[in-house]
């Protein structure tokens, strides 16, 4: 079922001190300082605009921060970008290939960095619950499908951090339920998870980080 | 098999052969850019025969301009863009296996169709072999030179003049010295060697030195 965990891994751990980001010169993150240890999720709540986005963005490094560090303790380099995976609002997925094609693409491009396995692309639909579009193009299929397929995405290559940027957005209950027992499953593997969201996720026990204070 | 960068390179070869558009494009303007010329200018074979690889060049210059803006766009519209940079691969060289899956997809092409579309402007065997050598080693990079215009307006919704203004000032060396080479295997006053290894040796500097140019300019979109 799970990836094999390897045996000589340590307790991994995010360290975010003193961040500061800017969106067009004006600081939407600042001074923001929190760690996630191995197992342990992150939900990062705050209204429209407070830099949720702006956050995982940061961690994914894809924005420039003005001040501070990001880290990903605990591995043979700091450099957070190889060990995490990216779920935004846009998919990433190609319109005119299928289901799994497109697996078969974010499993090999992604994959094969932290010495552990990830699913096959069947087996991680099948975990989405879309075993029977594995050979449909990804273009006739619902918002919400394709929501799915990019979830599975999360599982074809193994990366020990998951950053969710409002993982259930078009998604059904049932699909929800799903998405939370995946993400149960990660940070039991020992993964760790950072979710920014409006809607409640169904973990327990995760830490809390809401942003922005001002109206 | 396994690595990143040929998942890519054969991902981006699946893409255009399922749409279809780019090639079928860029080999059309081709076509169509050439036909029209006779018309314009007479059918005087004289003249067409001296100025043909000017034209097959121009022609196939701005076909490869035609189908360049959508080289990084498709991908920051779907959100892939955003992951290239979690790979464990350099940018650089994700950038330059866009670039060698685009020029197969486009460049070949019009290198493979100028022999054809030469013969409809009078020009013989040693001209179309030329012209065709040329191409081949040209049109590389224009695909190279072309991505750091498609890298910096890719975030613009209708960047594809704007990108066609960046690019086209630092394609024309590649212009002149591939129409040099082409028009003096027809009897010139210079070798054809001379200009020809000044536009491989362009074509191999743009290999080194524009991947970086473009990854630069993807990595600060964000800013």
């Amino acid at each position: 079922m799970s990836a094999d965990p390897s045996p000589d891994s340590q307790p991994l751990r995010l360290r975010v001190t003193d961040l500061c980001v800017e969106r067009g010169g004006r600081p939407v993150i600042d001074g923001l300082g929190f760690s996630l240890t191995s197992g342990e999720a992150l939900v990062v709540t705050g209204r429209n605009g407070a830099g949720k986005s702006t956050l995982l963005r940061a961690i994914a490094g894809l924005l420039p921060i003005r001040r501070g560090r990001i880290e990903v303790v605990g591995t043979r380099e700091d450099e957070p970008a190889a060990h995490l995976h990216y779920l935004a609002h846009a998919d990433g997925l190609k319109a005119p290939l299928t289901a799994l094609e497109n697996l078969a693409f974010w499993g090999r491009f992604l994959g094969g960095g932290d010495g552990r396995r990830g699913l096959a692309p069947a087996q991680a639909l099948e975990r989405v619950g879309l075993a029977h579009l594995g050979a449909a193009p990804v273009a006739i299929l619902s918002a919400g499908q394709k929501r799915r397929i990019a979830l599975a995405r999360l599982l074809v290559a193994f990366r020990p951090l998951w950053l969710l940027d409002e993982p259930t957005s078009a998604l059904d209950r049932a699909s929800r339920e799903r998405l939370a027992e995946a993400m149960r499953a990660h940070l039991a593997e020992g993964g760790m998870i950072v979710a920014a969201t409006h809607e409640p996720l169904g973990l327990a026990g995760a830490n809390e980080l809401a942003l922005g204070g001002k109206p | 098999m396994n690595s990143p960068l040929p998942a890519l390179f054969l991902r981006d070869l699946a893409v255009a052969r399922r749409i279809g558009g780019s090639t079928t494009m860029g080999v059309v303007f081709f076509l169509v850019m050439v036909t029209i010329v006779p018309f314009a200018i007479g059918p005087d074979p004289n003249l067409l025969a001296r100025i043909g690889p000017a034209i097959l060049w121009i022609a196939a210059l701005l076909a490869s301009l035609l189908c360049l803006d959508r080289l990084f766009q498709a991908d920051m519209e779907d959100g892939s863009l955003d992951l290239f940079p979690l790979a464990a691969t350099p940018l650089e060289l994700v950038v330059l296996v866009k670039c060698a899956a685009h020029w197969v997809t486009t460049g070949l092409p019009l290198t493979l169709a100028a022999p054809a579309l030469g013969l409809m402007l009078q020009q013989d065997e040693t001209a179309l072999a030329a012209v065709t050598a040329t191409l081949l080693a040209g049109t590389p990079a224009l695909t190279l030179i072309g991505a750091i215009g498609a890298a910096a307006t890719v975030t613009l919704r209708r960047g594809g003049l704007l990108m066609a203004l960046l690019a086209l000032p630092l394609m024309i060396p590649v212009l002149i010295f591939g129409v040099s080479a082409a028009g003096a295997a027809s009897g010139g006053t210079v070798p054809f060697a001379a200009p020809f290894a000044i536009l491989c040796a362009i074509t191999l500097a743009s290999l080194a030195l524009c991947p970086f140019a473009a990854a630069a300019a993807l990595r600060h979109l964000g800013e």
